[in-house]
């Protein structure tokens, strides 16, 4: 069957087409699948922040969770571990996110909206690659964030049971969380076939390593195209769905969910591409890596979380009408930190024949 | 086990596993180069560098890691 290159491109070809069945069945354009704006979503729909547009706890998350859980599990590649710079993961979590939400999506997003004609994500992409290329500045001299231990496998339960409890919540329709009843919150696919998305996307993805940081990183450190395939399946996918659906139209001006302001796409992608390499991974590695035991990730994925809800609590995120001045400021102030988090964990130690020592 | 030649990467995330084996073969030229490895992920990498610059890969499942044993 597939394996390696091929796996993963169908992994991509997968998630792309998931995306449009998702949009197409009720999820709001462009949107399809966003890590991002569907944590943004959760936030929301658990009463973290008040934006009653933005307000849904969207099944296709918890799908993935237990997706990646399950498929770690039956092929052995569960692996409880954690305590490596955990609350910096947390921070840079937290900022990366605030990043995202000023250009309005995850990388996964970007490609969506870029297959869809949106020419502003293509202006994020150039964006991703420069913050992916600092963050690569940063590990070529040394940036780490240390090594994880091996822990009692109980505690690596702990993620995916969370989010288990949120989806039963969910089935049995419950009063307790809050539900958008206008707005992008408001467009939802029909339960089961987001969380049946999500199942898939997750079991895949865990199996693939798929990742929409590592592509771009790996092809410019090792010229290791791996992970590219699954990052072109995406586009690949998408693209074909979108011109099939008539959902494609180039431009600048009138995208859905999106803003014209080349600036602050580009600054708001660059700032989640930096924080995000720096940690190993998107959003989306982020939570399989969470789901297969890594605590680090899940406690970095709750950085992403706050984050989202702190963005909308402060008026941060970017609005189809552009980005505010707090938004502007926040994204300056994140990077500031992540360039001093950058320097702060490189240069003094450095990797030395497989052995993190302390240079002179 | 440890020696000159041993890249020890357990428990570090991406890229750091692949940049510290690209080194090590780098400086080494050739000979034998050890890697541990505790995750799928690294393993996976390591292999697929280490192949794509001509070295020869062999893997020891130890339960807990993998003892990749590169060779050119």
């Amino acid at each position: 069957m597939f394996k390696g290159k091929g796996l993963i491109a169908l992994t991509g070809l997968t998630v792309g087409a998931l995306a449009i069945i998702l949009m197409a069945t009720g999820n709001p354009p462009n949107m399809g699948m966003c890590i991002a704006c569907f944590l943004r979503d959760i936030a929301g729909g658990l009463g973290l922040h008040s934006a009653a547009k933005l307000q849904y706890v969207r099944p296709e998350i918890p799908g993935i969770i237990l997706g990646a859980f399950i498929a770690a599990l039956a092929t052995k590649s569960y692996r409880s571990v954690g305590g490596s710079s955990t609350l910096t993961r947390f921070v840079l979590g937290f900022i990366g996110m605030i990043g995202l939400l000023v250009f309005l999506g995850c990388p996964l997003r970007m490609l969506l909206r870029m297959s869809a004609g949106d020419l502003n994500a293509w202006v994020g992409l150039v964006g991703l690659v420069v913050g992916i290329l600092i963050g690569i500045w940063f590990i070529n001299r040394g940036f780490t964030l240390g090594r994880v231990n091996r822990q009692n496998s109980a505690h690596g339960y702990v993620f995916p049971l969370i989010f288990l409890v949120l989806l039963i919540f969910l089935l049995f329709n419950s009063t307790i969380f809050l539900y958008s009843s206008e707005g992008p919150g408001a467009m939802r696919a029909p339960l089961l076939i987001s969380l049946g998305a999500g199942l898939v996307v997750g079991a895949l993805a865990q199996r693939t390593r798929m990742c929409l940081i590592g592509p771009v990183r790996d092809l410019i450190m090792f010229r290791d195209p791996y992970l590219m395939f699954g990052m072109v399946g995406v586009f690949v996918a998408a693209l074909v769905g979108n011109l099939a659906l008539g959902n494609f139209t180039l431009g600048f001006e009138n995208q859905p969910i999106a803003h014209t302001d080349g600036l602050w796409n580009f600054l708001g992608m660059a700032l989640g591409g930096l924080c995000f390499t720096l940690i190993a991974g998107c959003p989306l590695r982020q939570m399989i890596s969470a789901s297969e035991g890594n605590t680090d990730s899940a406690v970095t994925l709750f950085g992403i979380l706050l984050g989202a809800a702190t963005a909308h609590n402060f008026g941060l995120a970017a609005s189809p009408a552009g980005v505010s001045v707090n938004g502007q400021v926040a994204v300056m102030a994140g990077l500031a930190v992540v360039l001093v988090i950058g320097f702060a964990l490189s240069g003094a130690r450095v990797l030395q024949q497989g052995r993190v020592t302390e240079s002179a | 086990m440890p020696n000159n030649n041993t890249v020890d990467c357990r428990g570090l995330g991406c890229p750091e596993p692949m940049l510290m084996v690209k080194r090590q073969i780098e400086a080494q030229g050739k000979g034998k180069v050890v890697a541990i490895a505790d995750s799928e992920a690294a393993r996976e990498n390591i292999k697929r560098l280490a192949t794509s610059q001509g070295w020869t890969v062999q893997v020891e499942d130890r339960g807990e890691e993998w003892v990749l044993t590169l060779t050119k």
